[in-house]
């Protein structure tokens, strides 16, 4: 049995998941990262896409979009704005966020939005991919 | 003299009130419940959000890419208050308090000579300041549905107060709300949001504990992403704690309605009484004076 340490991930309106889990891989801005126990106290922003939670039985998938994760001794805390099990996440509004991002692509007035904007879009569309696919594997 | 008839329906009409009151006291006390279980499911996120941002601002603040969110235009002629109220009334001095403490603060800012500019939230705040201040108040959002206050409205809130920030709208951005302390208790409270305080007991709770964190990307990227999310967390705060208040204001105003109801009840069914024997002795009088004079 591998080592636990406390996880949390925690929505503005509820507390999602709080347990003892072995891995979690989350979706950082900068690539995706997995923190096991003793992981060094980190403090990433979340780009949309999928968290993966590995503890007792089957690892469970969750839909992140907006927020943070803090790694400090104690254990791991993620902040999502939204926070969806990948059961319940329906694609429609996936394709609809990423139809709105790429609007405000187009409605960028300086470049640097709209670079920023640009890779907005680029993270939901291969967080749509990363869904589509183990929605493949699930069935 | 009122006839008989006539107390017999005033004592309807107010058992009639008394009915309804007390069901919107229990009808409160059931909302009360889940608007204190909803801002209890909050807390965590808003806690760990400040507690991050806090060490994080202290290691940032002072540099020269500090965002202008946390260190503010450098100016403070014009303020935004956002005014946080419920979109019905029967709940007491819930919204009174809240507009009072806005008023207050308004003239207190105006007698400085800085420019005031009003966001009312809830119609019920928008009402009484709108005869104040028409001028001056520059955006009004109801949130008319009854599932309760959900993360999504106050992000919309805070967009547009993101969108009248970086337009240079204003300076400095307050909200006015009622922290709920009980049942019987809540607190109008100022809070200041832009640019974001934090309590001072986190600050110093948290003192040299920045500098163990790796941070990516860097602090400042990191402060310019998840100040603007603060904002929301805040306002939603705010909405939640908001909605406990009119819950718990409501339902002891509508306890205290119940109970005058019932003491009126109470006095005009002895006054109705009084009148009715009042009305047989004079009959019985009649009779025997009748009797007698014959």
């Amino acid at each position: 049995m591998a080592t636990t340490f406390p996880f949390e991930l925690v929505s503005p309106e509820r507390l999602v998941f709080s347990g003892k889990v072995t891995e979690v891989i989350v979706p950082g801005t900068e690539g995706e990262f997995g923190v096991l126990a003793g992981h060094a106290p980190f403090v990433s922003t979340l780009k949309p896409g999928v968290l993966t939670i590995k503890g007792d039985g089957a690892p469970q998938k969750l839909f992140v979009r907006g927020g943070f994760a803090e790694a400090n001794p104690q254990g791991l805390t993620v902040l999502a704005e939204t926070a969806t099990p990948l059961a319940e996440f329906r694609p429609e509004v996936l394709a609809q966020m990423i139809k709105d991002a790429e609007e405000d692509v187009e409605d960028a007035r300086d470049e640097a939005t709209r670079q920023k904007r640009q890779l907005y879009v680029e993270s939901l569309k291969s967080a749509a991919a990363a869904i589509e696919a183990d929605s493949r594997t699930a069935h | 003299m009122a006839s008989l008839k006539d107390l017999r329906n005033r004592i309807a009409s107010v058992k009639a009130t008394q009915k309804i009151t007390k069901a919107m006291q229990m009808v409160a006390a059931a909302k009360l419940r889940r608007a204190q279980m909803a801002a209890e499911a909050a807390r965590p996120y808003a806690q760990r959000m400040e507690t991050v941002l806090s060490n994080i601002a202290k290691a940032v603040s002072g540099g020269p890419d500090a965002p202008v969110l946390l260190t503010g235009t450098g100016k403070d002629n014009v303020h935004l208050l956002l005014v946080l109220t419920a979109e019905r009334g029967l709940c007491g001095a819930f919204n009174s308090s809240i507009v009072r403490l806005t008023r207050e603060r308004a003239y207190a800012l105006m007698a400085q000579g800085k420019t005031v500019k009003i966001f009312c939230v809830g119609r019920k705040g928008y009402e009484p300041l709108r005869r104040l201040f028409e001028k001056q108040i520059v955006e009004l959002v109801e949130l008319r549905s009854n599932k309760g206050v959900t993360f999504a409205d106050a992000q919309a809130i805070a967009d547009k107060i993101m969108a009248m920030f970086s337009a240079g709208e204003f300076d400095v951005a307050t909200q006015f709300y009622s922290r709920f302390h009980s049942v019987i208790s809540q607190v109008p409270t100022a809070q200041q949001i832009i640019p974001a305080t934090f309590p001072e007991e986190q600050v110093a709770a948290n003192d040299g504990a920045a500098a163990v964190y790796d941070y990516e990307p860097g602090e400042a990227e990191i402060l310019t992403d998840l100040l603007p999310r603060n904002l929301a967390v805040q306002i939603f705060k705010a909405l939640l704690e908001n909605g406990a208040s009119e819950q718990g204001a409501r339902m002891s105003a509508m306890d205290n309605a119940t109970r005058n109801a019932g003491d009126m009840i109470k006095k005009q069914t002895l006054v109705y009484n009084r009148t009715r024997q009042a009305q047989i002795t004079k009959e019985l009088i009649e009779i025997i004076s009748g009797a007698e004079a014959l």
